[in-house]
């Protein structure tokens, strides 16, 4: 199953095509420094722009129905699903990462209460996961959110996704969390491609925010062994 | 002991039976691709008791939407989507003669239920090996439905496609079977 997969990615490398056929909704993480000043037009559709001839160019899959009822496929692979967030200095540093639907498609949000806890937490962390099984093609990522309220919460697993792999959180107390939830998650025994292993997922990144004194939000995102994501600083 | 089974579409009922979820199968031949909106449009018909674009009897479904060519490629990328989503649509296909399902991740008791009543088989593709699996692709060609771009209906023509078997026609479940050798 690994072997297979790492063939995969030489073939890919090689012959300069998609490791998988998946190129993903693209999120983009654009973070304005306040000094830095954008003329010319509207941010927003110069990266729409790039975004459609990436996936041109790139013999890109587009992936992308412009309403999620009447579901027309957009031909372009736009709208980008673009955050901005504003950032001290005069640089614009963008985050491109293309989001797979079917590790997305794993996701899980809820509100648990304060006395839930943090036994409530990885209890639902590691029921996300289990739910999830072979679905979002393991080994995985594991990004979560605690805390914010509800957007803010989904936000910070997205970002948590975007961290280098297997680096820790700054705080002692989440990188603790973070190590016991990977094995943890590796006992599910899910394993590579969900047919049975000791490594499900490569690591578990936390991200937190303050919240509510009522709430305590959780939203688990998931990424699978794709994880796909480039930065440049302009 | 897993063993390596060649197998060719279209796929008879003596073929599936003797199929065990673990069997690693290359199969050869010509797949049938199709995803939500293609199984939709396929229900609408089956419902309508309308002509399906194709005969199914005997045949494999593979849930792919391919990135497109390169000059010179005959198809782009092509790893399996997750199955799930066309769980309920399955059931009806094997009543119209589908022998097989291609994809990733877990199927619904329903799907499991009918795979014992029909006589099918589902396997499994690798997930994210999408560049090594469309070098077993040889032609690709429009069946229907070509106004749907990637999850148009397409006729792919096939060499020792690597698959695993996931669901036998017994019940047997090969993601079970794992979880359960290595939970702790």
């Amino acid at each position: 199953m690994l072997g297979q997969l790492i063939e995969n990615t030489e073939i890919a490398h090689r012959q300069r095509v998609p490791i998988c056929q998946d190129t993903g909704a693209t999120v983009v993480l654009v973070e304005l420094g306040q000094d830095a000043h954008v003329v010319g037009g509207d941010l927003g559709e110069a990266i729409n722009r790039g975004v459609r001839r990436g996936y041109e160019e790139g013999y890109l899959r587009k992936s992308i129905v412009s309403h999620p009822l009447t579901r027309t496929n957009t031909g372009d692979n736009t709208p980008a699903m673009i955050h901005y967030e504003i950032v001290p200095g005069d640089r614009i540093r963008i985050v491109v990462a293309p989001k797979g639907g079917g590790s997305e498609n794993m996701s899980a949000f809820r509100v648990l209460t304060p006395a839930e806890g943090e036994t409530g937490v990885k209890e639902f962390i590691v029921d996300a996961v289990r739910q999830a099984g072979p679905n979002p093609c393991p080994p995985i990522v594991v990004g979560v959110g605690i805390g914010g309220t509800f957007e803010v919460c989904a936000w910070l697993a997205k970002k948590a996704l975007l961290r280098p792999l297997g680096k820790l959180n700054d705080d002692r107390e989440i990188a603790r969390l973070e190590r016991q939830l990977l094995a943890e998650v590796n006992n599910l025994g899910i394993g590579p491609a969900g047919l049975g292993g000791r490594i499900t997922a490569l690591a578990v990144h936390i991200e937190w925010y303050p919240c509510h004194i009522t709430s305590l939000p959780v939203a688990v995102n998931l990424n699978c062994h794709a994880a796909r994501h480039k930065e440049i600083i302009l | 002991m897993e063993k390596v089974i060649r197998l060719s579409t279209p796929l008879s009922e003596q073929d599936v039976v003797s199929l065990r979820a673990g069997d690693r199968v290359l199969l050869s031949g010509g797949l049938i691709t199709a995803r939500d909106a293609a199984h939709k449009r396929l229900a609408e018909r089956i419902e309508k008791d309308e002509p399906l674009p194709t005969d199914l009897r005997g045949q494999v479904i593979y849930y792919v939407g391919p990135t497109p060519p390169k000059p010179g490629q005959v198809i782009g990328s092509a790893g399996p989507t997750t199955s799930y989503r066309l769980d309920p649509y399955t059931p009806a296909l094997f009543a119209q003669g589908l022998r097989g399902t291609i994809g990733k991740g877990r199927r619904s008791p329903e799907v499991i239920e009918a795979l014992k009543r029909y006589k099918a088989v589902y396997f499994g593709a690798t997930g994210g090996a999408a560049a090594l699996l469309s070098t077993c692709i040889t032609a690709v060609e429009v069946i229907a439905y070509e106004d749907l771009g990637t999850e148009a209906m397409r006729w792919l023509t096939v060499k020792d496609f690597p698959l695993i078997v996931i669901n036998d026609c017994l019940g047997n479940d090969l993601y079970e079977q794992g979880m359960a050798k290595y939970r702790r």
